[in-house]
């Protein structure tokens, strides 16, 4: 019996439904033992975690940097802004892989478009989009509602829902309770596809591309249609992540996406561990909890609302700078590898399928310029 | 003229060279042969402080240079032609030579650029050409002359013939040979071409796994054919 | 009529100011192959610091020149401290590195400056200058702001091509260890490059703010402008830097007063792809080669 299940440890999907469901469990007892508060800042825990998931992977498997997220996670938000916003109202579900659809359409066009650039460039482009893209809600203000945005009008919770969740809870399920739900179970779902693909072929070739371009190029390796399905892939994500957005905040609006809520998501990103989905979780709950607990600190401290305001984002940089000067795998990453370190002191031969589903994290290794004529 | 004794270097874990010694006389060709990975490049680049030395001294006439940073060297005598060759190809042939002279005496001095070019004329003919049209050969020539802009005492050369076809270097041994002779420089060249360094060498260093094993003059060397044999394979 | 030479006037100017904010990221790309997205920021609070001298009493000259040079010190410093562990890594990291200082940078100057807008000086007049009876959208200030920029390109110019200190510079930006063999102060230049090209962020953040309202958050836009300014022209080139802030200037003032200023950012981004697509090196660049 544990010869089997060992084996079946091994074959990456049953560890990730494994994980998965008692992830679910953990949900359930979390959230019940919860207030209406926490339940939203768990919603909002969740759809950051989504789009950060599409950003690590994309970042940390496949080394394209991304600041234009944000603006992503705009297109699925309005989308289901739109959607559910009229007559008849669209079943959640439906509205949710419909946003995601859409974005990752538009996730096909800047992929593309994106596909031929490299660091800086590319970052500076994602950067433009980010900075762009409230422009068009302002500018076709009709559709779009401009600067007060869109309102969403969430349906009731179906009865068989409420019926469900009692028999398996024993408590009523709150508006707050329902979307947290939502949320986390959109996120299960998708971290699930996520880490299947960042184990299958295609995240192999994601990785090679990232590591030798020239390599991976000679080995048969579609350069830009690696980069555009990474980058599609993260779209999709970061589109499901709006459209749980926006059914949680149940308003659209141009100040939602700015280039703060970018730059947040990278830095979730970074603190977490490149190419982590748990370090994309960690680094989306630092980004819900910590804001607060910064501000408050400042309060006390003796500034004023704005300064206090303003003390998060200079303590995620800060972070962020520490970060990438002494620790580039972030907080996951380096966890990680210090336990792997330490599993191989002890276990000297490693069998072949039983590292961790996140390893990863990119090295830094050194560029070679250093050899040779310039580049 | 430069004495290595009891270097030892590593790549993180990985031991690159152990205990290693010998000593490249004034004004003579020293050979540093082996197999690939026995620690050639390596040697070079401790010897111009590129890789820091775990243990041991390099001494280059009365400077320690295992405490003396790698800028330092072209302005004491010391010019590495490193592996590759190094050509900055967004420059132009003569930036490229030019930025040889500044290293030294941070101008550059027409009367060497002259020298430079009457031994490349070819050099001279593409001076106003980006370094990456040049061929091989024509890379290789500039990167010597490159290093004569600074009149160094001492040359450390990083498999020159890498690549290049047997006329081409052919030519560039004559060359080395001559400025050996007329100059009085001193060369350690690394080489994996050990037929064609033997040509040119008066004594020769065999590096195997790191370690030296074989400390000869370099006819001595050419003679011998079961030490021929056993570590350069002809 | 009067509407299209206005536009077009203003377009140049705002363009100058792109430009200067392009030199200083070109600056900084040739000597050290890094995009400094915290340029703006740097360049903000070095205006600020100026706005207390000035809010103090001091003259706005002086106010100027300190400006200038604590850009030079903060660049001196950034790059010492901050940048220097992840020059030669991989480049990820310093470009997140630099984001994480936009961060810092903005943040703090919040916290420090607190949000509201105050208004800045500008020297040599703001008022429209008179050809005949109609008044232009050319101030005494822009015209200062053109000449200005035109003469740092000019000086930059010079210094590249044309002196061994910037033979040094670019050769330790293309191969730092080769440069390193041939006797180059790699770690010195390096920090010069940013030190030099802070002061000229400086210069745009100052002419930026001549005549209008200041905020941590004025110099934002300007970072993508700025960026996009330095690719169109090539990343390499000063002239080029110029050149694209002078056409970026000019396309987006249009953009903006006969299509809609909420899509000026957006035109920004069109431009930014087509130049991406069509010539990635820039108008200016020179030949790449090939890697395989």
């Amino acid at each position: 019996m544990r010869r089997l299940a060992a084996a079946a440890w091994r074959i990456t999907l049953t560890r990730h439904l494994v994980t998965a469901a008692a992830g679910l469990l953990v949900l359930v007892v979390v959230m019940e033992s919860v207030d209406d508060f926490r339940a939203v800042q768990l919603t909002e825990m969740a759809y950051l975690g989504i789009a950060a998931g599409g950003l690590t992977l994309l970042t940390g498997l496949n080394g394209q940097i991304s600041l234009g997220h944000g603006a992503l996670m705009a297109v699925g938000a309005y989308t289901t802004a739109l959607l559910v916003s009229d007559d008849p109202v669209v079943p959640l579900v439906v509205a949710i892989v419909l946003a995601t659809a859409a974005t990752t359409a538009v996730g096909v066009l800047i992929g593309a478009a994106a596909a031929r650039l490299r660091g800086p460039y590319l970052a500076g482009a994602t950067l433009a989009l980010a900075v762009a893209l409230p422009g068009l809600a302002l500018h076709f203000k009709g559709t779009l509602g401009g600067e007060q945005g869109l309102r969403l009008r969430v349906p009731e919770t179906p009865g068989w829902v409420l019926e469900t969740a009692f028999f398996i809870t024993g408590h009523d399920l709150t508006r707050s309770k329902y979307v947290a739900y939502i949320a986390w179970l959109t996120l299960v779902v998708v971290y699930l596809l996520l880490a299947n693909l960042a184990r299958s072929r295609v995240g192999r070739r994601w990785r090679a591309v990232r590591d030798d371009e020239v390599a991976a190029e000679l080995a048969g390796i579609h350069l830009g249609r690696a980069r555009v399905s990474a980058f599609v892939v993260s779209a999709a994500a970061a589109g499901a992540a709006g459209s749980v957005m926006a059914l949680a905040v149940r308003l659209t609006a141009p100040t939602g996406f700015t280039l703060t809520l970018s730059l947040g998501l990278l830095t979730a990103v970074v603190l977490g561990g490149l190419g982590s989905l748990t370090g994309a979780l960690v680094g989306a709950a630092l980004l819900t909890f910590l804001p607060s607990v910064i501000t408050d600190a400042g309060t006390s401290m003796g500034l004023d609302d704005i300064a206090a305001a303003e003390l998060a984002p200079l303590v995620y940089g800060v972070v962020l700078v520490l970060v990438i000067l002494l620790a580039p795998r972030g907080l996951v990453g380096g966890i990680e590898a210090g336990w792997r370190r330490l599993r191989h002191h002890r276990h000297p031969v490693v069998p072949p399928g039983s590292i961790t589903t996140s390893d990863a994290a990119p090295s830094r290794a050194p560029v070679a310029t250093s050899k040779g004529d310039s580049r | 003229m430069l004495t290595l004794s009891g270097v030892s270097a590593s790549y993180g874990a990985v031991r690159a060279l152990h205990d290693v010694g010998f000593t490249a006389p004034e004004g003579k060709v020293t050979a540093v042969l082996g197999a690939n990975g026995a620690g050639k490049t390596t040697l070079l680049r401790t010897i111009s402080g590129l890789v820091r030395a775990d243990s041991g001294s390099v001494r280059f006439g009365d400077r320690e240079l295992t405490r003396t940073s790698t800028e330092r060297l072209p302005g004491l005598g010391l010019a590495h032609v490193p592996e590759g060759r190094g050509v900055i190809t967004e420059l132009t042939v003569e930036e490229n030579l030019r930025l040889g002279g500044l290293g030294r005496d941070n101008r550059v001095r027409p009367e060497r650029l002259d020298r430079v070019f009457s031994l490349f004329p070819m050099l001279e003919e593409r001076r106003g050409a980006t370094a990456h049209v040049l061929s091989g050969g024509e890379r290789q020539m500039l990167v010597i002359g490159r290093a004569l802009m600074a009149s160094p005492a001492l040359l450390l050369l990083d498999e020159p013939s890498l690549g290049l076809a047997p006329r081409v270097v052919a030519q560039i041994f004559d060359l080395l040979g001559g400025l050996v002779a007329d100059d009085g420089l001193t060369v350690v060249l690394v080489e994996q071409n050990a037929r064609s360094a033997l040509s040119i060498a008066h004594r020769a260093v065999v590096l195997s796994l790191g370690r030296v094993v074989v400390d000869e003059p370099a006819d001595v060397l050419a003679r011998d054919d079961q030490l021929r044999h056993a570590y350069l394979g002809f | 009529m009067q509407q299209f030479v206005n536009t077009l006037l203003g377009g140049i100017t705002l363009g100058m100011v792109y430009a200067a904010f392009a030199l200083a990221l070109v600056l900084i790309w040739r000597s050290t192959r890094v995009v400094n997205f915290a340029q703006a920021p740097m360049a903000m609070v070095t205006t600020f610091i100026a706005l207390e001298l000035i809010e103090h009493g001091q003259s706005y000259w002086l106010a100027f020149v300190v400006a200038l040079v604590s850009g030079a010190v903060l660049g001196a410093v950034v790059e010492r401290v901050v940048v220097r562990p992840v020059e030669g890594g991989p480049e990820l990291n310093a470009v997140i590195l630099t984001l994480g200082l936009f961060i810092v940078l903005h943040a703090a100057a919040e916290v420090v400056f607190g949000n509201r807008y105050r208004s800045f000086p500008a020297a040599f007049g703001i008022r429209g200058m008179k050809v005949g009876d109609t008044t232009i959208a050319l101030t005494g200030f822009g015209i200062f702001t053109i000449l200005a920029v035109l003469a740092v390109m000019a000086l930059l110019v010079l210094l590249f091509r044309f002196t061994d200190l910037g033979l040094k510079m670019r050769a330790a930006a293309f191969n730092q260890e080769v440069a390193r063999l041939l006797g180059v102060r790699v770690g010195r230049l390096l920090t010069l490059g940013w030190a030099l090209a802070a002061v000229v962020g400086s210069l745009s953040g100052l002419l930026i703010a001549g005549g209008s309202l200041v905020s941590p958050s004025y110099m934002d836009t300007v970072v993508v402008y700025g960026f996009v300014a330095a690719v169109l022209g090539g990343l390499d080139s000063p002239v080029g830097a110029v050149v694209g802030g002078l056409s970026l200037g000019i396309a987006l003032s249009f953009v903006s007063g006969y299509v809609g200023s909420q899509l000026v950012a957006l035109a920004a981004l069109a431009i930014l792809m087509a130049v991406l697509f069509l010539r990635p090196d820039g108008l200016f660049a020179p030949a790449r080669e090939r890697r395989v």
